[in-house]
């Protein structure tokens, strides 16, 4: 179950540090904040007993270990039990279940995630929602689709696809990430330079709150009175309950499109043309840029022939009506020419355009083929500061004695710089770690965000603190306590200290009780 | 000690005129804060003060929604108006909430960018950025970019007791936290008070083309679906009913002069054959991105002295033609993004309203929307329900309580209450 798309099971040779540590381990609390018995989850088992089918609640230790970690391997955790829920009514059954006995429960759809979001909690449950797969309708007539939550995210533009729409969001794991895992993390991709990310394009959830409500929020139509509580729950990454059921945006399919690789002496030179496309007003669906480690990689895994001896490839993506896409296809070239791109290629049909993406989509697994252990950043900087980001981060690289591949979406600032090393190494794990974290330290800077499309989950819930205030992030915990009081949905992820709900803020009680666990249940 | 001496020393205060009143109800003073820390001191004595308070840009809009339960300040932010960023390599600016749009508009376009939000009440001098969040204001280019909410990167807030908080930042691709843009805008300023915000923009384009058609009533969905589901790339799509006179629909094309003027003639020729004479435009009509009275013709005034009632009226797409349908049979005149789902329709105030409302309200349900009272007369007002059923309320009182748990911003002025 625990696939992934661009990262192979090589992906960070990293012991599970610090966090996952912490979560393990430490002091069993028997009660929640407010005082009460805490139960566990052979509680919510039994509870489950009668309305979820047995087969769908697992228990075994080794079918168990089959969840303990999604796209983010270097963290595990064996969950307590697994739901495997076939209908919305086992999910709410199971939520409402860990509500009553107030036991943490994670949810998880493909299990694609890169940031640890649906790392289980030890004493917790999981409830897994990827066999919630009907694709209830796509009404071409409404722009919209209503699906369930494992409906995988490229099911969803090829159901559309023949009434001349899809679904814009793109991640690069969209043949196999599920609408409910990009609900959670608010999902990306290539093309969201010009058509935004998942909180664009939901509209309306189903939702089973942490307290066992089934909830309905938001309109087909656009803005529905009251909070725009969809816009809070798209990228809450599992903290405010689980999605059963989504009615998505359906984007009409673009009259022309055109895909350029452009391949230039160095990735200077690459991020020049990217800001003078922008620079002249045109807003292409998708502006990539790979540097020289990162295409070599590519070239061993899928000879994706880009242009030999580049430092730097670029891929624009131009779309919309054929009476415009013409006349930016024409300004890019001249654009790209002038800052001095020795090759230009355009691709024309799906095929060709299919060939330029494969090299690019690739990356991440392929960087595999040169080094045996990897991290992946995913950072982000305003477009303007990427030279002067890109060149520290080279020295840094030179420094430590680690090599840095970049592949970014250069139209967003947003980076996915690859660390390699040899976990094999003496102290070759630490200096990534370090290296990483530095690039992290480089992006809020210069302004940017940890994390533009992974979201931060158990990974990079440590760095919190260095973009916000404490202040800052109270206010966020406001919103889960709304939602989530007994702190039960997916505790530990987002927030590095968490305030307790009903705690006046900013008086500080130490640790989370329900972070600091981790007796044998079973 | 007054609550004037309190608030004195901490920002610009003055006691309050008749022209300050909230929707019929008087406060005592008007703060104007010059700077977030300003706003942090004013609410923070506020809060301890338990003094109600509600955030006023240019006022535009300060009667949509309920009047407030109670109300002692009005929080003033025109002196909140700079520019504080305009990165014109990121297509980003940052500006206090009192900056106005029009002033907006003219201080991007030098740079040929452009925040794209249609200010639909362009009275009181039009609306302020942050009142244009704090009520999710979008007009006919929504179906282009999305309403402001979707444009909004980061903000930076003062809580009701006066802490400071910001989520988002400037970088338009940015997943770390919450996003607590998106839950303030459209708050009715009932959550915080928004001080600063971060806006995406768009480069300017370089023409706009205007496809317009009149087109009798039993046509109408014949050529929305035309122009809404076109590959032309149509910027907004504007749909107009009023008394007595054919349905009008307007499509927006903008880009380079030679591919806006070619998609027109392309979307033009197809109406043609759709059998529907449409003509092409260089500019917009007059009642475009225009909150209308009923009858009123775009480019008049509007009947002095007039308060219509006035609703925001959303629908799933296939369902505006049967919507404005409904709006013909009830004699309202209305306007709005029918490529969007959203139109603004206005009503006599007179004795039937409240029917006529409820009317609206059971179709826009029907058709997958809903129905808000955006304004209304006083006296008419106080008849009506005003926001309709919402669902989730629990949830959405569960998160004021959080934010707000002694009621102190714009208490009563939102959705169930709130």
């Amino acid at each position: 179950m625990a696939t992934e798309p661009e990262v192979g099971s090589e992906v960070r040779g990293l012991a599970p540090e610090g966090e996952a540590e912490s979560t393990a381990q430490g002091d069993p609390a028997a009660t929640d904040p407010a005082g009460r018995d805490r139960g566990t989850a052979r509680d919510v088992l039994e509870a489950l007993r009668g309305s979820v089918p047995d087969h769908l609640l697992l228990t075994d230790p080794t079918q168990l270990a089959t969840y303990e970690c999604d796209g983010l391997a270097a963290y595990r955790v064996t969950p307590a039990l697994v739901v495997l829920a076939d209908t919305a009514e086992h999910v709410t059954a199971t939520v409402r279940a860990c509500a009553e006995h107030r036991v943490p429960f994670v949810a998880r759809g493909s299990g694609t995630g890169l940031s640890g979001g649906a790392l289980p909690h030890a004493e917790g449950v999981l409830v897994v929602t990827s066999r919630l797969r009907t694709l209830h309708e796509v009404r071409r007539a409404d722009q919209r689709a209503v699906v369930d939550p494992g409906v995988i995210n490229l099911q969803v533009s090829k159901a559309a696809n023949p009434q001349g729409y899809y679904f814009a969001p793109d991640p690069s794991s969209q043949q196999i990430c599920s609408i409910g895992g990009n609900v959670a993390e608010n999902s990306g991709g290539a093309h969201c330079l010009k058509y935004g990310f998942t909180s664009g394009h939901v509209l309306a959830l189903d939702l089973v709150t942490p307290t066992g409500e089934q909830v309905s929020i938001g309109t087909e139509a656009p803005d529905a009175p009251g909070y725009d509580l969809v816009g809070a729950f798209v990228g809450s990454e599992g903290t405010l309950g689980v999605a059963t059921r989504a009615v998505v945006r359906l984007t009409r399919l673009p009259e022309e499109v055109r895909t350029v690789l452009a391949g230039f002496a160095s990735t200077d030179q690459a991020g020049a043309a990217t800001s003078a496309i922008i620079a002249a007003g045109i807003v292409p669906a998708a502006i990539e840029i790979m540097d020289a480690l990162a295409i070599e990689a590519a070239e061993k895994a899928v000879s994706c022939g880009y242009p030999a001896g580049a430092g730097a490839v670029l891929v624009v993506e131009l779309d919309g009506a054929a009476a415009e896409v013409g006349h930016e296809y024409a300004a890019v070239e001249q654009i790209c020419r002038q800052e001095g791109c020795f090759e230009f290629r355009m691709a024309t049909d799906a095929a060709e355009r299919a060939e330029i993406w494969k090299g690019r989509k690739s990356a991440f697994a392929a960087v595999g083929r040169i080094s045996p252990d990897y991290i992946v950043q995913d950072g982000v900087v305003p477009r303007t500061s990427l030279p002067a980001v890109l060149r520290r981060m080279g020295e840094i690289s030179a420094e430590k004695g680690l090599r840095v591949a970049n592949v970014f979406h250069a139209g967003d600032g947003n980076l996915h710089p690859l660390v390699l090393f040899d976990a094999s190494e003496e102290g070759a794990t630490e200096r990534a770690e370090e290296v990483s974290g530095l690039i992290l330290d480089l992006c809020i800077e210069h302004g940017g965000s940890i994390t533009g499309e992974h979201g931060v989950g158990s990974d990079k819930a440590r760095y919190m603190p260095r973009m916000f205030t404490d202040d800052d992030l109270d206010t966020m915990q406001m919103v889960r306590c709304a939602f989530d009081p007994d702190g039960i949905a997916n505790p530990g992820k987002i927030y590095p200290t968490p305030r307790l709900c009903g705690e006046r803020p900013r008086i500080r009680q130490g640790a989370h009780p329900l972070t600091g666990d981790g007796v044998e249940v079973f | 000690m007054t609550l004037l001496q309190t608030l004195s020393p901490l920002c610009e205060v003055v006691e309050a005129g008749p022209g300050d009143a909230v929707d019929g109800v008087a406060p005592a003073l008007v703060a104007r804060p010059r700077s977030t820390e300003e706003t942090s001191a004013l609410m923070r004595a506020c809060h301890e003060a338990g003094a109600a308070v509600v955030v006023r840009g240019h006022g535009s809009k300060l009667r949509w929604g309920r009047p407030p339960e109670r109300l002692d300040v009005v929080l003033d932010t025109t002196g909140l108006d700079a520019l504080v960023e305009h990165s014109r390599g990121d297509l980003i600016a940052t500006a206090g909430a009192g900056m106005p749009l029009a002033r907006l508009r003219e201080l991007l376009a030098e740079g040929g960018h452009q925040l794209v939000v249609d200010d639909l009440a362009a009275d009181a001098g039009g609306s302020t950025l942050g009142g244009a969040v704090a009520t999710n204001l979008a007009g006919p280019r929504r179906m282009w970019t999305g309403a402001i909410r979707d444009l909004v990167i980061g903000v930076r807030l003062v809580r009701a007791d006066g802490t400071v908080a910001k989520a988002g930042g400037k970088v338009v691709k940015n997943v770390a936290g919450y996003d607590l843009s998106k839950l303030v805008t459209g708050s009715f300023g009932t959550l915080a008070v928004i001080t600063e915000v971060t806006v995406r923009l768009h480069p300017l384009p370089e023409a706009d083309r205007w496809v317009g058609t009149s087109v009798e009533p039993d046509r109408l969905a014949a050529v929305l679906e035309e122009v809404v589901h076109t590959q032309q790339v149509a910027h907004a799509v504007e749909a107009r009913v009023r008394p007595g006179v054919s349905p009008a629909v307007v499509t927006l094309l903008s880009g380079t002069e030679a591919g806006a003027t070619a998609r027109a003639e392309t979307l033009r020729a197809r109406l043609a054959d759709l059998g529907c004479e449409a003509q092409v435009h260089d500019v917009a009509p007059p009642w475009w991105g225009v909150l209308l009275h009923p009858g009123q013709r775009g480019g008049t005034e509007p009947p002095a002295g007039s308060r219509p009632v006035l609703l925001k009226v959303t629908a799933r797409l296939s369902g505006i033609p049967e919507l404005l349908a409904e709006v013909t049979r009830l004699e309202g005149t209305a306007n709005g993004s029918a490529g969007a789902g959203v139109v603004y329709v206005s009503l006599p105030p007179d004795e039937q309203a409240g029917g006529k409302v409820e009317a609206l309200r059971r179709a826009a349900t029907r058709l997958g929307g809903s129905a808000v009272v955006l304004d209304a007369p006083p006296e008419v007002k106080d008849t009506l329900d005003t926001w309709g059923p919402v669902p989730a309320i629990d949830l959405m009182r569960r998160v004021k309580t959080e934010f707000d748990p002694t009621r102190v911003l714009a208490p009563g002025r939102f959705v169930g209450g709130l």
